[in-house]
């Protein structure tokens, strides 16, 4: 096994509220290598939350603890906020879910490509422009040109989203987060863009964590699952043999789904297990 | 037939450029909402149970006297007729004569607004150049002392009367420490030295090339200016700051700092962008309502402005003065209402 991008041990992300503090990440820890890590639970379970503390994006009041962060041997948690912006964009990146959310809408999306690579890199205008066209005709945008010019608004949902990936990788990162990057987009384009998403990533030998809560897309796109629910991993399994999942969670995920190859007259309901919550975290390092 | 006409029509007004078509449009609601503006003053006027042609020539006046005056204004004539005569004086600029001093009222009113535009202008840049920036800051760090320090600045903004802090003002600043000067728009010795170009002294006295009366006029005009520009900063920063906090949840934000920016720049350069729009309407608004004129703020500092021209107007029963405020006061809304749609369109790809 090779050296981790990431490494990441006994995560806590807490808010204080009134009811006392609220543990929204409990004790998470995992590794992340050359792979597609896919994150996988409902909403609550923290998985977003745990994508967000890596960057250290989680503002206070909101806390985030842990024994270590490891990027590349080094340990963000360490960091200041100032050495933390050299590493969001350049070495640790993020798509987010809607298109239309994350984009600001009242600059060109030219601009804000542009800038993202400027952030990172010393570069005429001219050169960050070649290099933002060349970008989005990596994501297959047609008439780059044009879309350089255009507004978020102008464009569709799949388009927006292709632009978003194009931004978050064109200072060339070693680790994209994926944040449930195709849950706003018609069935019909997210293919397509998890295509091009894992084109690029394979290409750059960039690590993916990949955030979800669909489990057969997660089955069928990521190398390995971790499997989150209240807060901790309750299992983690190769994407591969996710039929073969023991955890009552897990097989209860997957049993309320329907299958066209195996129909079924009911599907059942998931009958939750209060012990899931208190069961300690598994781990995810390898 | 008719319908090859109508493709015709069609087919040429699709050729004129937008800008063009953009234009017509402009100039077209202007003009239907001066219309309906002049039709209210007008119906004020005539509802008024003040007799025009009485308070022309007076109580002791002959019929004939009367009856020539009553002729003279048309008044014998049908109101749709006597509304045409109005809406055609008024396009010239005609608002008829002042009773109270027997002079031409656009002439009076030409001469008092400068006065408060200066103010106003003056005003607003002050509650503009402290008031966004405190929003902004207070929305950023919310929660914070200068959040808190925000809030109690906008609270007493809103709740001090201005009459009080007028009068303390100038006693303090004025009367005291002597940093400013007193009422009036220039200290005696300075009235008319320069010649009137655009009516607003710092202005003339820059293009006269008189630094002493623009020092004067200056140092009269900033407690005033001050004191309105407080009033305009309550609000302003109290806007700016709720539009701050939206924007700063906003996923596009979270965007710009994954890619590494700083909070500053992520402040500025892409929360700020989008309250733009947002904040030209309640800035637009706040200008509107000074440049009504403050009537206090007027008559406590012996500020010549449309304010207290119109309120003494009133006050006299001089119609047509009050008619003739109220109608220029209508229209620096409506055409500040144009000017920002006109910034909507420049500062939101949306709008366009």
């Amino acid at each position: 096994m090779m050296e981790p991008l990431l490494d990441v041990e006994d995560l806590w992300v807490r808010f204080p509220t009134r009811q006392g503090v609220f543990d929204a990440v409990r004790g998470v820890s995992f590794t992340l290598g050359r792979e597609r890590l896919g994150i996988v639970g409902e909403s609550g379970s923290g998985k977003s939350m745990t994508g967000r503390a890596i960057l250290r994006l989680i503002r206070p009041p909101g806390m985030v603890e842990a024994k270590q962060i490891s990027l590349g041997g080094v340990n963000l948690m360490d960091k200041t906020e100032k050495e933390m912006r050299a590493v969001r964009g350049q070495r640790i990146s993020m798509v987010m879910q809607d298109p239309k959310f994350s984009l600001n809408p009242v600059m060109t999306i030219g601009d804000q490509i542009i800038e993202a690579y400027r952030q990172h890199n010393r570069a005429s205008k001219a050169d960050a422009y070649a290099k933002a066209l060349e970008m989005l005709e990596a994501v297959s945008i047609r008439d780059p040109d044009r879309v350089m010019r255009a507004y978020p608004h102008e464009m569709s949902g799949g388009m927006g989203q292709r632009i978003m990936i194009a931004m978050m990788l064109i200072p060339n990162p070693e680790i994209l987060i994926a944040d449930e990057p195709t849950s706003a987009l018609d069935v019909s384009v997210q293919r397509q863009v998890l295509d091009i998403m894992d084109k690029l990533v394979k290409d750059r030998g960039m690590g993916l964590i990949f955030i979800s809560h669909d489990l057969n897309l997660v089955a069928d796109f990521c190398d390995r699952v971790l499997i989150m629910y209240a807060g901790r991993i309750v299992e983690i399994c190769e994407a591969d043999k996710l039929s073969e999942a023991k955890h009552p969670y897990t097989r209860g995920l997957l049993n309320s789904l329907p299958r066209l190859d195996a129909p079924r007259d009911h599907l059942e309901v998931l009958q939750r297990d209060p012990a899931w919550s208190e069961a300690p975290s598994v781990s995810g390092r390898l | 037939m008719t319908s090859a006409n109508h493709e015709g029509g069609a087919r040429q007004r699709a050729s004129l450029p937008l800008w063009v078509t953009a234009s017509i449009k402009t100039l077209g609601s202007i003009a239907v909402t001066m219309l309906g503006l002049v039709f209210i003053t007008f119906i004020i006027g005539r509802v008024m149970p003040i007799d025009p042609v009485l308070a022309i020539v007076g109580e002791r006046a002959s019929q004939s006297t009367y009856d020539a005056v009553y002729y003279q204004l048309g008044l014998d004539k049908p109101v749709i007729v006597q509304f045409g005569y109005y809406v055609w004086d008024v396009m010239r600029g005609d608002f008829g004569m002042s009773l109270l001093n027997a002079r031409p009222v656009a002439e009076d009113i030409a001469r008092v607004f400068p006065a408060t535009l200066e103010l106003a202008t003056l005003g607003v840049c002050f509650g503009i150049v402290l008031g966004v920036p405190l929003g902004v800051v207070a929305a950023v760090r919310k929660g914070s002392w200068i959040d808190q320090l925000a809030r109690v600045v906008a609270l007493v903004g809103y709740s001090m009367p201005i009459f009080w802090l007028g009068l303390m003002g100038l006693l303090v600043f004025y009367g005291i420490l002597g940093w400013v000067g007193g009422p009036g728009r220039v200290g005696i010795f300075y009235e008319d030295v320069v010649p009137s170009v655009t009516g607003m002294i710092l202005v003339d006295s820059i293009l006269d090339r008189n630094w002493t009366v623009l020092k004067d006029a200056f140092s009269h005009i900033v407690l005033p200016a001050s004191l309105l520009g407080y009033y305009s900063l309550a609000y302003i920063s109290r806007m700016t700051r709720s539009f701050m906090l939206e924007q700063m949840s906003a996923e596009y934000i979270t965007t710009a700092r994954v890619k590494g920016m700083s909070e500053w720049d992520v402040v500025w350069k892409h929360a700020f962008r989008n309250i733009r729009v947002q904040l030209i309407t309640v800035i637009a608004l706040s200008y509107a309502g000074l440049l009504e004129g403050s009537v206090l703020t007027e008559i406590i500092f012996s500020w010549p402005g449309i304010g207290s021209y119109i309120t003494t107007a009133l006050l006299s029963a001089d119609m047509n003065a009050v008619l003739g405020g109220t109608v220029v006061v209508g229209l620096i809304f409506i055409l500040l209402n144009i000017f920002s749609d006109l910034l909507y369109k420049v500062f939101d790809p949306r709008a366009r």
